[in-house]
């Protein structure tokens, strides 16, 4: 149990999603939707300031540091 | 009317959809309106929230045109990677392009409004500038692949109307062939028909709807006076003058002295 805790922190990484900073386990974006608990919300979004793709998602890894947009519709003129 | 990238609107009438009291509100003020297109926004949102899932799926149900906007962007990237954000999540690659260049007047840096329209439309979007009535500007737009301009009224939110009607009528004469939307600045209905009048195409406004005390009615207002501009600009109004013409025929008049 405390094994399995301690490596659950060392695989933890430190990053930021909409300016807040979070520590998650998820590897790739994707997995970081499912972590967070968008589900099947419609969001765009982007990493460090570059859009990434729906598609491309689960493919593009995150490391400490990383800055993370999560975008939904929202009103506008 | 002239086509929008290849799309004819019903109405030559494309309305914002913040501000509004409620969704019931904004919704009632679309219907009253008669607007072809809405203009919406993307902005962050917590995974418990909704707001912008519901409101998708209530700007889904009016049925128009949507095109998305890059507000609140300051630079070239910025507004460049917003607008593939929106791109994905609205389907369309109609993109209304802002680059904020000042705080105050929520001025359109012109320079970055170039450089992202340039990169924007070569990627395949549709860029609808939001920009000033400067010539030299929309020479630049033009060339950098717009085939729509958005000239400000007044900025945003100002509600002041047409500042430079003399700009907008300079812009009208020298682009004969883009269609023309006046964007921002315009508080009153009658301000809608004066840039019909000068030719404009089409209208986008915002606040002037949602900030009345009644938007329904504000929007039906702004609808009629635009169909009002629209229809003396195609009826080819008289020149003015600046001698009196008697309208009643003196020819006939009785001799009374």
């Amino acid at each position: 149990m405390v094994r399995g805790h301690i490596e659950a922190l060392i695989f933890m990484k430190n990053i930021q999603v909409n300016s807040e900073n979070i520590s998650c386990q998820a590897e790739n974006l994707a997995d970081l939707l499912t972590e967070l608990n968008y589900g099947d919300a419609i969001v765009a979004t982007a990493l460090n300031g570059d859009f990434v793709a729906q598609g491309l998602r689960a493919s593009t890894p995150l490391k400490d540091g990383d800055r993370i947009e999560i975008l939904a519709p929202m009103q506008g003129g | 009317m002239k086509d929008f990238y290849g799309t004819k609107l019903e109405t030559p009438f494309m309305l914002g959809t913040a501000q509004y009291p409620s969704p019931a509100i904004l919704s009632n003020a679309f219907k009253r309106s008669g607007a072809s297109v809405a203009t919406v926004s993307l902005r962050r949102e917590a995974s418990d929230a909704k707001a912008g899932q519901d409101f998708w799926q209530l700007i889904k149900e009016l049925n128009v045109h949507i095109l998305p906007n890059t507000a609140g962007c300051h630079t070239v990237k910025e507004a460049v990677t917003t607008a593939h954000m929106a791109r994905e999540i609205f389907g369309t690659p109609w993109i209304k392009l802002e680059v904020i260049g000042e705080e105050d007047t929520l001025q359109p840096d012109v320079f970055g409004l170039v450089e992202a329209a340039r990169i924007l439309s070569e990627e395949g979007f549709q860029v609808f500038p939001y920009t000033t009535e400067d010539l030299v500007v929309a020479d630049k737009l033009v060339d950098a692949g717009c085939r729509v301009l958005m000239p400000w009224g007044a900025p945003i939110g100002s509600g002041m109307g047409l500042n430079n009607v003399f700009g907008l009528r300079a812009l009208r004469s020298h682009f004969p062939d883009i269609p023309l939307v006046v964007d921002a600045g315009l508080g009153l209905p009658s301000q809608a028909a004066q840039a019909m009048e000068l030719g404009m195409d089409a209208i986008l406004l915002n606040t002037a709807v949602s900030k009345a005390g009644d938007p329904a009615k504000m929007a039906e207002a702004f609808a009629l006076a635009i169909r009002s501009g629209q229809l003396a600009e195609q009826a080819d109004p008289m020149q003015p003058r600046d001698m009196a013409s008697p309208s009643t025929p003196l020819l006939g008049k009785a001799f009374l002295d």
